[in-house]
């Protein structure tokens, strides 16, 4: 019995230790060789779009963590319960039941669409897991942006170098002479020969000051036209959003979240209510998300705090997944400050002009910090207006006015400065 | 026969005739006093801040301000945290709903702006009209200084469920004692209270609802329940009307609530079925300056002018005494029979006895004006009632008093009384929206919300039923009536529920409650029949010869256009809207007629600034005396009468600025707005008046107006050269008399394409009753600038109603054969001026296709926009004021101060609360900016940006302004003249219309029509 006991445990080691290294090598085959990508793709679309709202591979949320089911349970039972789980449970299945009560009567959808093929793909997806990334495998590129040095310090040290030498160029020279060598005009005493006529001669005092006032001029009225210019505008926000991963990375719409922009003169800033469409499901961040501000680098340890921010704002118990109803709104910095006596409408652009929100707003969907790209300015408006050609195609009511003015100006096409878009009461009332 | 009539706008320019040319060289002037800052020497020498001292700080502060100013403040943007479905932020939503505020009633859509209402219109669907007060009642929904915030006991802030519990054991109580208790509400007319006070008392039988109204129409409820057995007033139809006699009911005004929209449609000359209009009155009422013919009378000669009317018309002799205005009364009742049943009478009178015989007449013509069918429930107060109260009260024979929105402290005649007697009562319950006097005075105050916070229903006609809704959120800790009397009653359905299942079963009947939501309003067509009593009409009239006995002089109690009850005395834009008549703003005073004033010593004269003056006069009416009332003279005052404003002189709780007036409340003794034995004495004094009557000269160009009457309208060419009334203006050119329009200093320009923007202006059926004013204070963000600045002519105002008297010197030839010419002129008018002609005329910015603004602006801020409109960009101008010293229609207004966010002008700008009013399409200007009537840009944009994003033509009729939506009489219509379809364009081209001025050749974008008064008499 003993032996019969040790050998079990041998056995059993050994029996454990071979699955091990067998689950090992398969996963890692699964994971590196074996993996039928078209099958995995399809499962994965699959999941997204049926099962991702209420199920996560590696994470409970309203239903179970589905990493793995295939092996605890069986592919036909699996097949019965998403086509109609209610079914499964009015036949009095015990797992269907036991499952359905763990989860607090919480009832899953059917799915009687899907084919045996879908399933079976969305199961393999479930098994095999989400593909590496080529991102994660490369090294990280972190954008290091090195600071360039600003013009007119090189010219400051320029000009401490040119001193320094001028300044040992004459201790050199009182050295020499101490030493008592004769006393020759050397280079600055040239200098200050020369000085001397400079100053003594009238015309070329008139034109050093006409040339002083007028780079003064230049250079204080150019200031002056900055002033409240706040072109590159990036403050920090409250939360480290990146529309580089929402915008670019997973091709969200613009106004998807900015959704007033085609109804209303503001575009919106969205509510945390929008924001909970997406994230009541994702709490987390992927594996090798990294995000460069200019303060700071986010990786996920970060990235995933920020997104508990919103649940905070919006008042999502992430483990519960309940709302408390304790909500406080999410105070963003403004980035875009038009003054009050400029008014602009979102809608007139978007809407009407179909202008894309890139052409004010820039390459937003690569930004990981937005920053105003445009300078706001009234030239940059008007310029615009002046070339922009409306685009009249099906929209009956322009269709009088811009025959008329057509042929007015003689042109095919006018531009938005010739409908009037240059008049002062258009925008300032 | 061209009008020879001349245009004056006060009683000081015709009798000082070198006054409109100082003032017109004054207009602008504004010295600096250099003299009282340098001309001390003393003072320079002793100041402690030398100049080198002053350069320093002065260096510093602009260095210090130069680099703050270099880093723009950080602004956040806070979204919400759920978002409501329908709203999108920065677009406007509408509600319909109503009000019914005791006072006012009618039905009016809200527009809000990310939930908060910013803007009140009548709801033009359900028949709505708005006066002044309607569109301002938006404002005092943000009076965050008078409203009240939270529950309280003896001061004590308690909570609601503290509040219920106290006063429900307190009733409990007094129930068992069988004490009674009087519930003492102004009019509701919703019938879904009247239910819950019904359901109230069945649970406390104890209690009694007593209406009061602060103004009372008691004599014509009463009159018209004795005749047609119920408690109502008889609606009008005035568009019917052929023949209208008044006896001093100013009906366009608040009498029965108004019925501007009707008499307007029954003033459109064309094809000449204009009605003709006769008023008898005392104060120069908006009814009266509408008039075609107005007779000055007594209100004693009034009654006995109606009587002798009545048996004009029926050859009875009814009791009466003959009146100075008995020929004007035979003539009246000649028009009266020739109309038939298309004349109509009317009287103001509270006398039951008066209103019975105005309503015979009305009977005797079949007037199909006058319909006692469907009547009107805004008015249910019973003086006898009120008046039984305040005895009982005193005498301890009440246990409790619960009062709803009404003031009796302040608006009862001895309401120091009544304050007083609210100490004997064991339970005292204000329930009120304003923290004001009686709220102060009794033991709980709860606080109500604003109509715009409520739910509930009203009926103001027979089966006319409006819904209210809130459109806002509740601002303060407050409730409803109805809610808190539901609770007291035990019931714990809520009122919307209640309301809602009233609305199924009384009122729906099956159709759908949303639709009716929706619409505000929903009608019942039921013909109703309506039994009539017969009344002696000889007792009546032997009781109004046995109480009618005038001695002294006769004082009017009227309600004034912009503060009717009183009830909005906090409200800055209804105290800034001049009167229409006497165009004063911020104050009540004592009308008085030319030939009193002379006698008594008053006079009313004018200082270099433009600004009037005035002396005190104390007025003593049986006994009571009040002290302080300035006097203004009124041309068209009824000799040996006088009139005072009701509704000023509250204080409790008002700003400061608004404790302005004196309370004629206390001369109104039982509730009679007539009160005869009036002494007058000149307390001397010096007052400043707000009046913005002359600052605005004419400098003398008196072709502003034109007006004609019917019977020229009809048969002379308007274009005649000689005697047409609507002649073009012709001038010397070239030793040549030429049409001025074929002159022109400017290039002409192509108006034809895309929009085109004109606004006409009918001077018709303009009433002048402001709400136009008002409503373009709400939309374009007009500052108030308070009583100050109004006074030396520094109104912000962007639309005026100029009212110009006016008196007619018989024919040209008369004129000159009296040898008359300027001053002297101007002495005979004065005669004339005991009863002068009255003219509306709104002005604001003319938007000249050639404007001479446009032309000496040197920084370009004032442009010319394709679409018509005079642009005035804020942010471009520096303040030179030229345009507004080129302007001819002196419609520019400067910016002397900051009015937002600066504690000298304490107005809505100036709190979080009152600036939620704001609308946020247009900008807040700031000082040192000129600025004036954008013709609603902002609107007009709006309606074009609307049909662009759904890819359609504009309809006609889509476009208007503030002041064409808020007119309640169409009297202004805004159209794009460049739609064939648009009613504008032919009202442009109509013979009644003319440019003002056009001989300057600014060719305006507002067109006015030719006033035509019918002085067709028998």
């Amino acid at each position: 019995m003993k032996s019969v006991y040790l050998h079990n445990r041998i056995s059993k080691l050994l029996l454990k230790s071979v699955t091990f290294v067998l689950l090992f090598l398969m996963s890692f085959s699964v994971y590196s060789q074996d993996v039928d990508e078209a099958k995995q793709g399809e499962g994965k679309k699959l999941f997204k779009s049926l099962c991702a709202s209420c199920h996560k591979l590696d994470k409970k949320l309203v239903g179970p963590a589905l990493a793995g089911v295939e092996e605890r349970r069986e592919n036909d039972w699996l097949k019965k319960w998403i086509r109609n789980n209610a079914e499964l449970r009015a036949s009095g299945d015990r797992d269907a039941v036991a499952i359905y009560d763990e989860y607090n009567g919480a009832n899953m959808n059917a799915f009687p669409q899907l084919t045996d093929q879908d399933i079976d793909n969305i199961l393999y997806y479930t098994t095999v897991g989400d593909p590496r990334s080529k991102a994660s495998e490369s090294t990280e590129v972190v954008a290091t942006t090195q600071k360039e040095a600003p013009g007119w310090l090189i010219y400051i040290l320029a000009a401490i170098i040119v001193t320094a030498f001028l300044i040992i160029a004459s201790l050199l020279k009182t050295i020499s002479e101490l030493k008592g060598a004769p006393k020759t005009p050397g280079l600055l005493g040239n200098l200050h020969e020369l000085w001397i006529g400079v100053k003594q001669n009238t015309f070329l005092h008139v034109v050093g000051t006409i040339f002083f006032l007028l780079v003064a001029a230049y250079i204080g009225f150019g200031s002056l036209f900055s002033v409240g210019v706040d072109q590159g505008y990036q403050p920090i926000q409250p939360i480290a959003f990146s529309h580089k991963i929402h915008a670019g990375d997973n091709q969200i719409d613009c106004q998807y979240c900015h959704s007033s922009a085609k109804h209303s003169k503001h575009s919106g800033i969205p509510s945390v209510n929008v924001c909970m469409n997406c994230h009541k499901n994702i709490s987390e961040v992927a594996e090798n998300t990294v995000l460069v501000t200019e303060e700071k680098t986010y990786r996920k340890a970060d990235l995933d705090k920020e997104i508990q921010k919103i649940y905070k704002a919006a008042g999502w118990n992430s483990e519960t997944l309940e709302y408390t109803g304790e909500t406080e709104p999410i105070k963003w910095i403004r980035i875009h400050n038009l003054p009050d006596f400029a008014y602009f409408n979102h809608s007139q652009h978007v809407t009407v002009a179909g202008v894309a929100c890139q052409k004010c707003h820039g390459p937003v969907e690569t930004m990981e910090e937005l920053y105003q790209f445009s300078p706001l300015t009234m030239g940059w408006c008007i310029d615009c207006h002046r070339e922009t050609k409306v685009d009249l195609k099906g929209n009956e009511y322009y269709q009088k006015i811009h025959e008329q003015l057509a042929k007015k100006y003689g042109v095919e096409q006018v531009t938005a400065a010739q409908l009037g878009g240059l008049e002062c009461g258009k925008c300032h009332y | 026969m061209a009008s020879n009539k001349k245009y004056w706008k006060s009683v000081e320019e015709l009798t000082n005739n070198s006054l409109v040319e100082t003032i017109s060289k004054n207009e602008f002037v504004e010295e600096i006093p250099t003299d009282e800052f340098l001309g001390n020497k003393e003072a320079l020498e002793n100041s402690s801040t030398s100049r080198r001292d002053f350069l320093k700080y002065m260096g510093f502060t602009t260095a210090a301000a130069t680099l703050a100013a270099c880093e723009g403040p950080v602004k956040k943007s806070i979204p919400y945290v759920v978002k409501p479905n329908d709203l999108i932020v920065g677009v406007a939503d509408w509600y319909a709903t109503a009000i019914a505020d005791g006072y006012d009633f009618a039905n009016v859509l809200v527009k809000t702006r990310e939930g908060r209402p910013i803007l009140v219109m009548p709801n033009k669907e359900a028949g709505g009209t708005t006066n002044a007060r309607v569109q301002a009642s938006v404002l005092s929904l943000y009076d965050e200084k008078l409203r009240l915030k939270e529950p309280r006991k003896g001061g004590d802030v308690i909570s609601w469920n503290e509040a219920h519990k106290q006063i429900g054991t307190e009733l409990e109580r007094l129930k068992n004692e069988e004490k009674p208790v009087v519930l003492l509400t102004g009019t509701l007319a919703s019938p879904s209270t009247e239910k819950i006070i019904a359901e109230f008392i069945e649970k406390y039988p104890n209690v009694k609802h007593v209406t009061y109204d602060a103004i009372s129409e008691d004599g014509a409820l009463t009159a018209f329940e004795a005749m047609y057995g119920k408690r109502a007033l008889p609606n009008y139809h005035l568009d019917k009307a052929k023949t209208i006699v008044s006896f001093g009911a100013d009906f366009l005004g608040d009498w029965h609530g108004g019925f501007e929209k009707g008499y307007a449609a029954s003033r459109k000359p064309e094809g000449g079925k204009m009605s003709y209009h006769v008023q008898f009155e005392a104060n120069m009422s908006l009814t009266g300056a509408n008039a075609d013919k107005r007779v000055v009378t007594k209100p004693s000669d009034q009654v006995f002018a109606l009587i002798n009317l009545y048996n004009a018309i029926t050859g009875d002799s009814l009791p009466s005494k003959s009146t100075p205005v008995d020929d004007q009364v035979k003539k009246a009742a000649k028009e009266l029979l020739k109309s038939g049943s298309k004349g109509v009478v009317v009287t103001s009178s509270n006398d039951e006895n008066v209103q019975v015989i105005a309503y015979a007449i009305n009977e005797i013509l079949q007037s199909e004006v006058f319909d006692a069918a469907n009547p009107l429930y805004i008015r249910k107060g019973k003086d006898v009632e009120v008046a039984k109260l305040v005895a009982d009260m005193k005498a301890g024979r009440v246990g409790g008093l619960i009062t709803y929105n009404v003031n009796p402290v302040y608006s009862l005649a001895l309401g120091s009384d009544f304050a007083e007697a609210l100490n004997k009562l064991s339970l005292s319950v204000a329930m009120s929206v304003q923290d004001d006097a009686t709220a102060a005075a009794t033991q709980f105050t709860l606080p109500m919300s604003h109509f715009l916070e409520s739910w509930g229903d009203v009926m103001v006609r027979e089966r006319n039923y409006g819904l209210v809704q809130p459109t806002i959120n509740k601002l303060f800790n407050t409730a409803q009536l109805q809610e808190v009397l539901l609770k007291w009653s035990g019931n714990t359905t809520s009122y919307y529920d209640y309301l809602k299942t009233y609305w199924s079963d009384e009122v729906l009947k099956g159709q759908s409650w949303n639709q009716a939501l929706h619409d505000g309003f929903h009608k019942i067509e039921v013909e109703s029949e309506v039994s009539k009593s017969e009344i002696d009409l000889t007792t009546a009239a032997a009781a109004i010869v046995a109480t009618t006995k005038p001695s002294g002089f006769e004082l009017t109690l009227y309600s004034s256009t912009a503060l009717g009850d009183g009830k909005q005395a906090n409200n800055p834009w209804l105290q800034e809207l001049p009167d229409p008549i006497t165009r004063a703003s911020w104050d009540n005073y004592l009308t008085m007629s030319i030939a009193d004033a002379k006698e008594l010593g008053f006079s009313n004269p004018v200082k270099d600034n433009g600004a009037i003056n005035g002396q005190y006069a104390t007025v003593t009416v049986n006994g009571v005396t009040l002290e302080k009332i300035p006097v203004m003279v009124q041309p068209g005052q009824a000799k040996g009468s006088v009139g005072l404003a009701l509704g000023y002189g509250r204080a409790t709780n008002l700003k400061e600025e608004m404790q302005i007036g004196v309370n004629a409340y206390a001369l109104y003794k039982n509730a009679n707005p007539v009160q005869y034995n009036v002494k007058i004495e000149n307390a001397g004094g010096k007052h400043e008046f707000a009046c913005i009557q002359v600052q605005k000269t004419i400098a003398g160009r008196h072709d502003i107006l034109k007006e004609t009457t019917l019977k020229e309208y009809l048969t002379v060419d308007p274009k005649d050269h000689h005697h047409g009334w609507n002649k073009p203006a012709y001038v010397s050119y070239d030793h040549k008399e030429v049409e001025a329009k074929t002159i022109d200093l400017w290039d002409e320009h192509n108006r034809e394409i895309g929009h085109h923007f004109n606004l006409s202006i009918d001077l018709n059926t303009c009433t002048g009753c402001g709400a136009c004013v008002v409503a373009c204070h709400a939309e374009n963000n007009v500052p108030v600038v308070g009583k100050r600045e109004m006074r030396v002519g520094r109104d912000m105002h962007w639309l005026r109603i100029d009212r110009y008297y006016s008196s007619e010197v018989e024919t040209r030839e008369e004129a000159k054969e009296m040898g008359l010419s300027g001053g002297d002129l101007f002495k005979v008018l004065e005669t004339e001026a005991e009863n002068p002609e009255v003219t509306f005329q709104p002005m604001m910015c003319q938007h000249c296709n050639h404007a001479p603004c446009e032309t000496v602006c040197p920084v370009a801020a004032t442009t010319h926009g394709r679409q018509g409109q005079n642009q005035m960009t804020y942010n471009r101008c520096v303040g030179t004021r030229y345009c507004a010293n080129n302007c001819p229609y002196r419609v520019r207004r400067f910016n002397w101060f900051n009015y937002a966010d600066n504690n000298e002008f304490d107005f809505n700008m100036n709190n979080e609360y009152g600036k939620m009013v704001l609308n946020p399409d247009v900008v807040v200007r700031s000082r040192g900016v000129m600025e004036k009537c954008s013709m609603c840009i902002q609107m007009t944009q709006a309606t074009i940006l609307k049909a662009k994003k759904e890819g359609r033509k504009i309809e006609a009729g889509e476009f208007s302004t503030a002041c064409s939506d808020a007119c309640a009489t169409g009297a202004l219509v805004f159209g794009d003249v460049n739609n064939k379809e648009e009613e504008i364009v032919k009202l442009k081209e109509d013979k009644r219309a003319y440019h003002v001025l056009d001989y300057i050749g600014t060719k305006p974008n507002v067109v006015y029509q030719v006033k035509v008064r019918n002085t067709n008499e028998a």
